[in-house]
């Protein structure tokens, strides 16, 4: 071992160094941003524009309202693996309530809007109670739980749907998912009011800070006398929902409910919460950081629409992404753990 | 005297402007065992993390066999043959004892497929040169916290460092397990080993020790041979003032009040659990502390677990107030006022949130029914921290960054705002100093005074002996004695456990 100086003990510096460290994971997805967008911009004139930035919002809103529900259970340290298929059946199931035109092949029940709005709801509140069954009662893990759950409700969607596509949902989702008001998609009002609503639930409540700490340290928040138990249940009920209201406004956006309509939402949800910065361990992040995630992941879609690549070599460019921020969010975590040694 | 294998000179520390180490000297030899004491908060457990390259950033020099060093992480000083047992256990519950013991270093065929068998034997070999007969097979996990304790040593001390450091590692042990220990850092020191060892309990410190340093307030303030310094010497240089008053040893006969005469708080009527617990009965009363002792694996943190609802009994039933209770979960056991202080300070705190956020989540919902009203947590945590005078008195502090005693008191802190019905207290003062013990003694007795039942568990008589007002003697998992009434001493307790 070499002789070396020694550093002096500096207060300014170890202060903000110590600083930026334990800010890591909340600065690196925003300066990804920032680059992405500066690229983009210079890459592309039509990128850089008021109607492009519109795209992009569109583009994330439902992703971004199924991510308000996973931000909760990642918090946690668990994970949702059933929202795309919980999605997908929930929007299914609000056409399946709703009556089609007549060329449209499938045994219906219609029901008054309303009504379908709510069994829709009903329906993916009570595959996330059975999550949150699974996960809490009979202590499956949530990787797995959810692994089933997935094919369950993509057996679901392929009993109502039989492999035929329906296009009618009820008047306020046909609106909320397609319409828009003085120029802005609805959809993108009602993401940013979900995220908003979560982002508040989050911070401000009571439910919020129990999150937080059942993430950070469960053992303490059950030697705190909490119930652990109803948390983790309760955060899997709220990702069910979230995903329910984003596939039936998917499904209203898109304009047709089918099979496996919701497959990549999966994937991407889950890579706006962690490329955000939400810590895979739990109990850091927030739903500030999957705004962050959802329009790094947003601007890398668009922006590679705008440059001239191989759509095959974006597939690639995503995972290379996905990958780096990984390992940030691992490295974030490791730094955080010794700065608090 | 053999010149020193390892020298610091001038060694100053800062976390974010405050000072933990001002200007300190050490000096450890080869075939040494230098004993470290000071109050909670001193700066042992910086200086021996500076040692060990946890904290690379300081000033001073820094000399390993007289040629300056800088390690850049704790695998550099490792490398360099300097190995530590930290004051928090750092083991991987979820890997089996003999993975525990190899730790980073697992023994590996020529193809660099581990050894399983191999390793299995060498660790159950180590373990039992400190005498723990446990399978290398088991899961760490599973274990009683004591001789995870034994097994994080083990690694270290068999190691093959030549320096080893180790940081209240008898906290969690029974006297019989001391002794082992002693015995084995004594003859790694004759084979050579240079080793520090930090400790709150004096009279170890003294017995074991060839060389006391004491530190105060972040700087060295006394550095003698433990042959020419007695327990009350170092105890005065510890807290700076006469130390007579906080000086007991408890080997005299102790005179236990006559019963009093408050309501029975808990019941418990021949409660049963697995292995660990055969019909166990007692009661505990309002305005009473009483007092469980028995040996590490007595069933006493099984039993702790049981009354605040953590684990479910197989049989035998609890009542609160006169009511029967079974508990689900432990948000029912608080709610049924009770509260629990675990052993070990990690099982209990978050060490990534403030301070104030630590006090205030068993309380939560006294304090906010939807919204979070952080004002009143960090003015309620305020109190509570001037109260058992937790430093650094600044409760926005990530947690993790008070010294261990601190944090121990933090573990109190939260169920002091509200006071529960019945408190149930794990090894309350370990890893605290002299004064910080005498606080929580005194902290204790206002709660009695206030008619709370206090339970205190632990595997040290003295702090049984320190508190209590009844004491039930528990020994695999059946109680033996109970002393009620009359006297009693460590020697007593000691034979009937
Ligand atoms: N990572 C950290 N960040 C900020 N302050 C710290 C950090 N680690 C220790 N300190 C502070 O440095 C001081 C010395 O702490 P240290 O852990 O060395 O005490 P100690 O002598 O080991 O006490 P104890 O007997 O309670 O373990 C304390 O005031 C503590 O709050
Ligand atoms: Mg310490």
């Amino acid at each position: 071992m070499a002789s070396s100086e020694t550093v002096p003990a500096g207060r300014k510096q170890g202060g903000l160094a110590t600083f930026l460290r334990s800010q890591m994971r909340n600065i690196a997805p925003f300066l990804t941003l920032i680059f992405l967008s500066g690229f983009f911009a210079a890459a592309s004139p039509s990128f850089a524009t008021l109607d492009n930035l519109g795209n992009i919002l569109t583009q994330v809103s439902v992703t971004g309202i199924i991510a308000v529900g996973l931000t909760f259970v990642i918090l946690c340290a668990e994970i949702d693996l059933s929202i795309a298929s919980i999605a997908n059946v929930t929007g299914i199931a609000v056409a399946y309530f709703t009556m089609q035109e007549s060329y449209v092949n499938i045994a219906n029940f219609p029901m008054p809007g309303w009504v379908a709005v709510l069994l829709a709801l009903v329906l993916c509140a009570l595959l996330g109670v059975v999550n949150a069954l699974g996960l809490t009662l009979i202590g499956i893990p949530s990787f797995i739980m959810t692994l089933a759950m997935m094919q369950i409700a993509a057996g679901i969607s392929a009993l109502l749907v039989r492999g035929q596509i329906a296009y009618k949902v009820p008047d306020v989702i046909a609106t909320l998912g397609s319409g828009s008001i003085g120029g802005i998609p609805w959809i993108v009002i009602v993401a940013a009011l979900m995220l908003l609503a979560g982002h508040l639930v989050l911070t401000y409540t009571r439910f919020g800070r129990y999150v937080y700490m059942v993430g950070g340290n469960r053992e303490a928040a059950e030697y705190s006398g909490l119930n652990v138990n109803l948390i983790l249940g309760s955060v899997m009920v709220i990702a069910a929902v979230c995903s329910g209201i984003g596939g039936m406004l998917g499904v209203a956006h898109f304009g047709s409910a089918q099979q496996n309509e919701f497959d990549s939402y999966l994937l991407d949800s889950i890579a706006a919460v962690v490329v955000g910065g939400t810590s895979l361990f739990g109990g850091r992040g927030g739903i500030g950081n999957t705004i962050v995630g959802l329009f790094v992941l947003g601007v890398l879609n668009n922006g590679l629409d705008h440059v001239n690549i191989d759509s095959f070599l974006k597939i690639l460019i995503r995972g290379l992404i996905l990958l780096a921020a990984l390992v940030i969010n691992v490295y974030a975590q490791r730094l955080r753990a010794r700065t608090a040694e | 005297m053999r010149s020193p294998i390892l020298e610091l000179q001038g060694i100053t520390k800062a976390f974010g402007g405050v000072e933990a180490l001002r200007g300190v000297d050490f000096a450890l030899c080869a075939g040494e065992i230098h004993g470290l004491v000071g109050e909670n908060g001193a700066g042992k457990s910086t200086l021996m993390k500076v040692i060990a390259g946890v904290h690379t950033e300081f000033s001073g020099r820094f000399l390993l066999d007289g040629h300056e060093a800088h390690f850049r992480s704790a695998r550099d000083a490792r490398a360099a043959g300097i190995a530590m047992v930290h004051q928090e256990l750092s083991v991987v519950p979820d890997l089996s004892v003999a993975e525990n013991v190899f730790l980073g270093q697992q023994p590996t065929n020529r193809f660099g497929l581990v050894q399983w068998r191999r390793m299995a034997r060498e660790a159950g070999e180590q373990l039992k040169r400190l005498g723990i007969d446990v399978d290398p097979y088991s899961r760490l996990g599973d274990l009683p916290i004591g001789l995870q304790q034994l097994i994080e040593i083990a690694r270290v001390l068999f190691s093959g460092a030549r320096i080893v450091i180790l940081d209240e590692p008898t906290s969690a042990l029974s006297p019989p397990e001391v002794e082992r220990l002693f015995a084995t850092l004594r003859q790694l020191r004759d084979a050579g080993t240079g080793i520090v060892f930090i400790s709150h309990f004096i009279e170890d410190i003294l017995r074991v020790s060839d060389t006391v340093t004491v530190f105060r307030n972040g700087q060295k303030v006394a550095e003698t041979a433990a042959a020419a310094t007695t327990k009350g010497a170092l105890i005065e240089a510890m807290i700076g003032r006469d130390g007579k008053a906080l000086e007991h040893s408890y080997s005299d006969d102790l005179m236990l009040p006559p019963p009093n005469a408050g309501s029975v708080v808990l019941k418990v009527d021949q409660l049963t659990f697995a292995r660990s617990l055969r019909a166990v009965s007692f009661e505990a009363r309002a305005g009473e502390v009483l007092g469980i002792y028995g040996f590490m694996g007595c069933g006493q943190q099984e039993l702790s677990r049981i009354l605040f609802g953590k684990l479910k009994p197989d049989g035998g039933s609890l009542a609160v107030d006169g009511r029967r209770r079974t508990f689900g979960s432990t948000a029912s056991a608080r709610r049924a006022g009770i509260a629990l202080v675990p052993e070990s300070r990690r099982a209990m705190l978050f060490h990534q949130e403030p301070v104030y956020k630590n006090i205030s989540i068993s309380i939560l919902e006294r304090i906010s029914s939807v919204l979070l009203k952080p004002a009143r947590e960090r003015a309620i945590a305020m109190r509570q921290v001037e109260q058992l005078q937790i430093r650094p008195p600044v409760v926005g502090l990530d947690l993790g960054m008070l010294s261990g005693g601190n944090q121990q008191k933090v573990a109190l802190a939260k169920w002091l705002t509200y006071p529960p019905r019945l408190l149930v207290l794990c090894e309350p003062t370990r890893g605290m100093d002299v004064g910080a013990k005498n606080d929580v003694i005194n902290i204790v007795r206002d709660l009695r005074a206030k008619g709370l039942a206090i339970i205190v568990l632990s595997t040290e008589p003295e702090t049984v002996l320190s508190l209590a007002d009844r004491i039930v003697v528990m020994k695999r998992g059946a109680v033996v004695r109970e002393f009620a009434n009359e006297a009693v001493s460590k020697d007593r307790l000691l034979e009937a456990a």
